[in-house]
């Protein structure tokens, strides 16, 4: 199959960028959407022009680190999957297929189609974690949780943290992302001595790194490559509510 | 910065003025329109005005009518500036989007929505509120006043049919509705959201009467205008 495409080029941060339209004739209508891309980069490289940027690594859709705007959706328009599991056959011989960055003040572009998400790194760092005292290894199974806050604590621990919730958030908010990582420690044991000063803390990083706010659209829930409910929003906003107001806890 | 205030200007704190502003503002509607409905008994206005003049003297309505525009201010400010918040975290948009593939449209049109219900909120004011609060002053025509029993209340029905006569105002009025019930189709549920209240067993529930309440609460409004300039209501 050929297809046309329209990508996003800058050069860096700091340049301004510009579409540039490709052609791929001969495509397999099997191959995946980075493989297009390879391919792609294959005869720029032997044109001796500069191959497109993109992010990608583990290809099997659990690492998150593939992005790109797809035709006006994140990770394109096949649902519940990252961009490089998006297979070719999902588009239509001849058509054109317009491939953006995500767009977000706190994922600035860093290269054509490659955005810095460190923002992520920096909310997870604020306090995405739980504090574990080292020495022997506790017998497993040894604190009691419940089937129901199980499962509930795996589906929010599914978020890769692609970043597909900000793109395709008309607020680029990070809300369903900072909601999956405080909710799947909030549900267990382990993560309820530190659940007020997290929600705290992530929120507040969330706010510096200038993400908008949640305006309840779900267009992240709708998108998100691992199916993430924005029932974790509300829970977030639970979380944060308990520890701004109920809780002795002082925001820093 | 003390904690209540780092509270308020946290994107959430921002999200919860907006839902308790909101499910206020939606109180409000309820007894605005219950009242309003009255001119439906259809008895030259009695009950209504009689209604009407509770409202207008009793000390409780009176204080929690300041509360009242400050409520609606505050949603209002609130709303602006996160809209502003909101559009600053995007500075390039993309050229092409897709948004009807992950959301519907009135719930990205909150800003839009809750604008136009402004620019009827003006007009919906000046015709009726400061007549009736303010009139005599400055220049505002004060109400004709009516005999209910052996009691002289203000004549706000009469005020009520004389403005409905005009096609263009019941039609400003009817779109102000809709802006309404759009408005409150996604404000609804989202207040309950934002408050944290997403449950397996109420979530179905409050969705479903957010719709309901939204379709039935604004069709009551809109028959009042109708019906007068129909001449159902004499």
């Amino acid at each position: 199959m050929n297809v046309k495409l329209r990508i996003w080029r800058q050069r860096n941060a700091q340049e301004q960028g510009k579409f540039v339209d490709y052609a791929v004739n001969d495509a397999n209508p099997n191959m995946s959407f980075l493989e297009m891309i390879d391919v792609l980069n294959e005869s720029l490289v032997n044109k001796g022009e500069e191959p497109v940027a993109f992010d990608h690594d583990c290809r099997e859709g659990i690492c998150g680190m593939c992005s790109m705007y797809i035709n006006g959706r994140a990770h394109g328009p096949q649902k519940l999957s990252t961009t490089c599991q998006l297979y070719m056959r999902n588009f239509s011989d001849g058509e054109t297929i317009t491939i953006e960055p995500f767009r977000a003040k706190g994922f600035p572009v860093i290269r054509d189609l490659v955005v810095d998400r460190s923002a992520f790194d920096r909310i997870i760092a604020a306090g995405g974690f739980i504090s574990a005292s080292t020495g022997q290894a506790q017998d497993a199974n040894a604190i009691p949780i419940s089937k129901t806050n199980a499962d509930l604590a795996m589906d929010a621990a599914a978020c890769i943290g692609c970043g597909a919730c900000v793109a395709a958030c008309k607020n680029a908010s990070a809300m369903l992302f900072v909601s999956a990582k405080v909710s799947h420690l909030a549900l267990l044991p382990q993560g309820d001595p530190e659940r007020r000063k997290r929600a705290l803390a992530m929120v507040a990083q969330m706010d510096a790194e200038g993400f908008g706010s949640c305006t309840n659209t779900y267009a992240c829930e709708a998108e998100c490559p691992k199916g993430i409910s924005v029932a974790n929003i509300a829970r977030l906003n639970r979380e944060y509510l308990n520890a701004a107001i109920v809780s002795e806890e002082m925001p820093k | 910065m003390n904690w209540f205030s780092t509270f308020l200007t946290s994107s959430i704190g921002r999200k919860v003025v907006m839902a308790v502003t909101g499910l206020f503002l939606i109180s409000f509607l309820i007894v605005h329109c219950t009242i309003n409905a009255m001119i439906f008994f259809n008895d030259g206005g009695e009950s209504f005005n009689k209604a009407a003049h509770f409202m207008g003297t009793n000390v409780i309505i009176r204080t929690m009518e300041i509360v009242l525009f400050l409520g609606i201010i505050l949603h209002i400010v609130q709303g602006f500036m996160l809209s502003a918040k909101n559009r600053a975290a995007r500075p390039t948009g993309y050229a092409v989007t897709n948004p009807g593939a992950n959301s519907k449209w009135y719930s990205r049109s909150m800003t839009l929505l809750g604008t136009l219900i402004l620019l009827f909120l003006v007009m919906h004011i000046s015709h009726f509120w400061t007549h009736s609060r303010l009139g005599g002053i400055g220049g505002i025509s004060p109400l004709d006043e009516t005999m209910i029993g052996d009691k002289e209340v203000l004549n706000l029905y009469a005020l009520m049919i004389s403005t409905f006569q005009s096609p263009v105002v019941l039609i400003v009025y009817i779109l102000g509705v809709i802006s309404l019930c759009w408005h409150l189709v996604h404000g609804f549920q989202s207040a309950f959201q934002t408050l944290g209240v997403n449950h397996k067993k109420y979530t179905p529930a409050i969705k479903g009467i957010g719709i309901v309440f939204s379709i039935l609460i604004c069709a009551l409004f809109a028959a009042m205008p109708l019906s007068i300039y129909m001449g159902w209501i004499a």
